[in-house]
């Protein structure tokens, strides 16, 4: 895609030509414009998030990005409803920061929970003002009136109708919406005109409406981050140390001199370099040499990782719950029981490193990224370069997949320093050895278990710890410098937030301790080891340790593990998901692994559940292990999910097999490498992940449909009970109780020696 | 030392300056301005950047553009369009399949590859020809599902 960076083309491509002037029926005090361009985007304004074309189709424009789970289908779906035209009439205008309001990017499930309720309440405005035109232009009382199609017509003569098109096609709305004065997640806006009861949905809670992306990039069309090519534009590599934590002190520029165009650019503890062609790009950072401040290697020993967590003193400890007298029910129990859990370092390892394109000529910038966060992306250029956000502009496109912050907001930054200091437009595409080996990693984790459990076999007491990184050692966007490798690298200081966070269940136990300590980063910058949001920040971590444990808790005191979760929850909804996914995977109750064998290969079914914001998800996994090789095949799961009302049942089955099968890849396959040096998993072949022949055969979903209340995020919380459902399967397998991810053939075999 | 290369990709012959060790993959996205292969690791690990070349599922991110001037060379947007779908790409679409979509390449031309061959896999024979490509959303049910929609098709 060569991009013209004329404002007005971009507008003409999102098919939204609006252009105010005043409306009769509408306070009307709008300036005429006078070019096809956005209203100022305020939060408070209608037109902000709704828009009506000439020919009567509309518009939605979200500040947030579908990162490929369908979140635009939902969105559409909902203002469609609303609108009362069909979901084939409305787009959507995502991600891009002149043309959508700041609703926080792709981030925490909230797309369909947080924006989804704004545009809802903003397109149920819409259809009240677009009716009231309509009552005023026809003579026709509002109440006589009804909408079909995006038609206004009289109930009593249908001969009298006029079209959403006639009423304001092309033109801005002018209507003021309530706004909780919150940018980013909690942005919410409401008109006087409430949304439609469930009981009325024709569109929501339906499948079948295809997604927009997907011919395109099966045809092999869509542009992608990569495809961006902006006229003049240079190709950019960075090289990183050898040694984490080394800056460079020499470059030999002669080095490369045989390489056409490359010119380097160093700055402080930075060094990158672009060429004309990418393929000179590329082999100039492999030639160029560089020599590196001495520096003592930073990392422990990969072996002594968990006792280096284990004895490092914590620098924040949060004490979540403390419920009951908790040390009071140890001291009394009959039994104790205990167990240690551990989870190393992830890798997002996106299909790709990523690509990020900056132009910083004439004072002003415009940066295209794969990230999920194009506003915060602004702020951090803002910072970083001194400029006023007006002169900048981020367009969000698609990327190799992004999953929390990945190593996007790295490259949109190196490239932004790129093109800043060689006056040209810049395109960073890092190499597999950069993705892997420097993107932002999910945090390595200890977790402590411990009950209470009475001489009636009851449980009295719960007690879970958390110790390891913190989900947000350079927090969980780019949108400051120190937030990137670049600007740490450029002595912007390090500014971690401490959080990792307790368990999400409700286990009716007595008496209760959650808390939880973050340890300081291995390295206080330019850290391959940092640790940012990866899907479910710590969710997979915290509530394997869990659901493992209450596993532990059931077969110790004899009871089936289903039977245990009924008996203990309290919550209805989380009481309903147990229930459900039991009934759908037809669980036979038992007490203790069933070891169930033929020829070479056991058998086990696991189950976990959690709670994840307001959603609930229980997960039962199916497991064969080999008992020869020791490889586990998580060959089926049954999925009972509850995340308040379903918009795209369709769409939101496919999110849950992508989450099961992801961290089925985590759980069983991957471990980030490292020596003292660096990170040493740094392909797919050091760091492997889930493969077609080891993928599930059958993934059952029950969705747990609740119309009535709020669609509340369904991105993530899945991720949450896989992989104890997987330790659960093995033991129930193998007897082997497995405390530490991932369940490599390695560990099995040792156990089952 | 850069040479003239000739290549015929999609059946459109077309002559670029490049070093002749250069992966056919930068002459593609680079001088060609092609974007449907795309660079995943530069290793040949995991397939983002498939083409078929005399058909059969090619890695242009480890093929030297050099290698290829009597082949021909097919590309994902050279086996069909939104007028006339591949019968995979047909599938694909139906199956909703991709999350972020940049893996497809690999899945794709090697499934195409795949039903020339053998019309009528087996679920094991399409796992096995199909291994070692990756995919990080984790769609690999709704692949599986589209193989099977395309070989019945």
């Amino acid at each position: 895609m060569t991009i013209h960076l004329n404002r007005r083309d971009v507008l003409a491509g999102a098919g939204a030509l609006v252009v105010s002037i005043a409306l009769p029926g509408v306070k009307a005090n709008a300036a005429i414009a006078t070019q096809a361009s956005r209203l100022a985007l305020k939060p408070e304004q209608l037109a902000t998030y709704i828009s009506i074309n000439q020919d009567g189709s509309a518009v939605g424009w979200v500040g947030k990005v579908d990162m490929g789970q369908g979140t635009e289908i939902g969105w559409l779906m909902m203002i469609a409803e609303e609108l009362d035209l069909p979901a084939a009439r409305v787009s959507m205008v995502q991600g891009h920061t002149d043309l959508t309001v700041d609703q926080g990017g792709a981030s925490g499930s909230t797309g369909i929970w947080r924006a989804g309720a704004a545009l809802r309440n903003a397109a149920a405005e819409a259809r009240r003002v677009l009716v009231e035109m309509a009552s005023e232009k026809l003579s026709v009382p509002v109440d006589r009136l009804t909408v079909t199609d995006g038609v206004v017509s009289d109930k009593n003569d249908p001969s009298k109708k006029v079209s959403y098109g006639e009423l304001i096609g092309g033109r801005h709305f002018d209507v003021t919406l309530e706004w909780n004065k919150h940018f980013g997640n909690e942005l919410l806006v409401t008109g006087k005109a409430k949304p439609k009861s469930p009981r009325e949905y024709k569109i929501i809670g339906k499948p079948g409406t295809p997604r927009r992306d997907i011919a395109p990039k099966v045809l092999g069309t869509l542009d992608y981050m990569v495809d961006v090519k902006v006229p003049g534009m240079l190709h950019g590599r960075v090289i990183r140390p050898p040694v984490a934590g080394a800056i460079p002190v020499a470059v030999d520029e002669s080095s490369v001199k045989d390489i056409p165009g490359v010119q380097v650019v160093r700055q402080k503890g930075f060094i990158g370099l672009v060429a004309p062609k990418e393929w000179d790009a590329i082999r100039a950072a492999q030639k160029l040499k560089v020599t590196w401040s001495d520096v003592k290697p930073p990392f422990p020993d990969q072996k002594d990782l968990f006792d280096h967590i284990r004895n490092a003193k914590p620098v924040h400890r949060d004490d979540e719950q403390n419920v009951g007298d908790v040390d009071k029910a140890f001291a009394e129990a009959a039994r104790i029981v205990e167990a240690t859990y551990e989870w190393p370092f992830n890798s997002h390892a996106c299909m790709a490193p990523a690509c990020g394109v900056a132009d910083m000529r004439d004072g002003e910038a415009t940066i295209w990224t794969g990230g999920q966060k194009p506003h915060h992306c602004r702020e951090g250029i803002a910072t970083m370069f001194g400029l006023h956000e007006e002169k900048i502009k981020v367009v969000a496109m698609t990327g190799p997949g992004s999953y929390g912050r990945n190593d996007s907001g790295d490259a949109t930054m190196d490239a932004a320093v790129l093109s800043k200091a060689v006056g040209k437009p810049v395109r960073v595409q890092y190499m597999r050895h950069d993705g892997h080996g420097w993107d932002p990693k999910a945090p390595a984790t200890i977790h402590k278990a411990r009950a209470a459990i009475d001489k009636d076999g009851k449980v009295t007491a719960w007690h879970y710890e958390t110790k390891g990184f913190s989900r947000r050692e350079f927090f969980r966007d780019e949108g400051s410098p120190e937030r990137t490798l670049a600007g740490q690298l450029m002595d912007w200081p390090l500014k971690p937030v401490w959080l990792i966070g307790p368990p999400s269940e409700s286990y009716s136990f007595e008496s209760r301790r959650l808390a939880s300590e973050s340890i300081g980063p291995l390295l206080d910058r330019a850290s391959p080891l940092r640790t940012s949001h990866f899907r479910d920040p710590l969710g997979p971590q915290i509530h394997f340790g869990v659901e493992s444990f209450i596993d532990e808790l059931a077969h110790a005191t004899n009871t089936d593990t289903v039977e245990f979760r009924l008996r203990y929850l309290k919550h209805p909804r989380d009481l309903a998901v147990v229930k459900a996914v039991a009934e759908k995977a037809a669980w036979k109750p038992h007490v203790g692994p069933r070891k169930e064998i033929n020829g070479d290969v056991l058998t086990g079914r696991g189950i976990a559940y959690s709670v994840r914001g307001q959603t609930r998800v229980a997960v039962i996994a199916e497991v064969e292990v080999n008992r020869t090789t020791g490889k586990t095949w998580a060959r089926r799961f049954y999925v009972a999910h509850d995340c308040g009302q379903v918009i795209a049942p369709d769409l939101l089955r496919q999110t849950l097999e992508g989450q099961i099968v992801q961290t089925a890849s985590r759980a069983l396959h991957e471990e980030v490498m490292f020596d003292n040096k660096g990170v040493t998993s740094v392909d797919w072949t050091s760091y492997p992940i889930l493969d077609i022949k080891d993928a599930p055969e059958a993934i059952e979903i029950v969705l747990i449909d609740r119309p009535e209340l709020p669609p509340v995020g369904a991105g993530e919380a899945t991720c949450r009970p896989t992989a104890a459902a997987i330790a659960n399967a093995i033991f129930d397998a193998t007897g082997i109780r497995l405390r530490r991810a991932p369940f490599t053939p390695e560990r099995l075999k040792a156990g089952m020696a | 030392m850069a040479k003239r290369i000739e290549l015929n990709v999609n059946g459109t012959k077309h002559t670029i300056e490049a070093e002749p060790d250069m992966p056919l993959l930068y002459a593609l996205r680079d001088d060609l301005g092609m974007k449907d292969p795309r660079f995943g690791c530069g290793l040949a690990q995991c397939g983002a950047c498939t083409v078929l070349v005399n058909g059969e599922p090619t890695r242009s991110c480890v093929t030297p553009v050099d290698a290829l001037s009597d082949k021909s060379i097919t590309t994902l947007s050279g086996i069909g369009n939104a007028d006339k779908p591949h019968k995979v790409q047909a599938a694909f679409i139906a199956e909703q399949v991709p999350q972020c979509g940049y893996c497809l390449n690999g899945w794709i031309m090697t499934t195409v590859a795949l039903l020339e061959k053998n019309p009528r896999p087996s679920d094991a024979q399409i796992r096995e020809a199909l291994t070692g490509l990756k995919c990080r959303c984790g769609t690999h049910a709704s692949i599986l599902r589209a193989v099977k929609r395309a070989a019945l098709a």
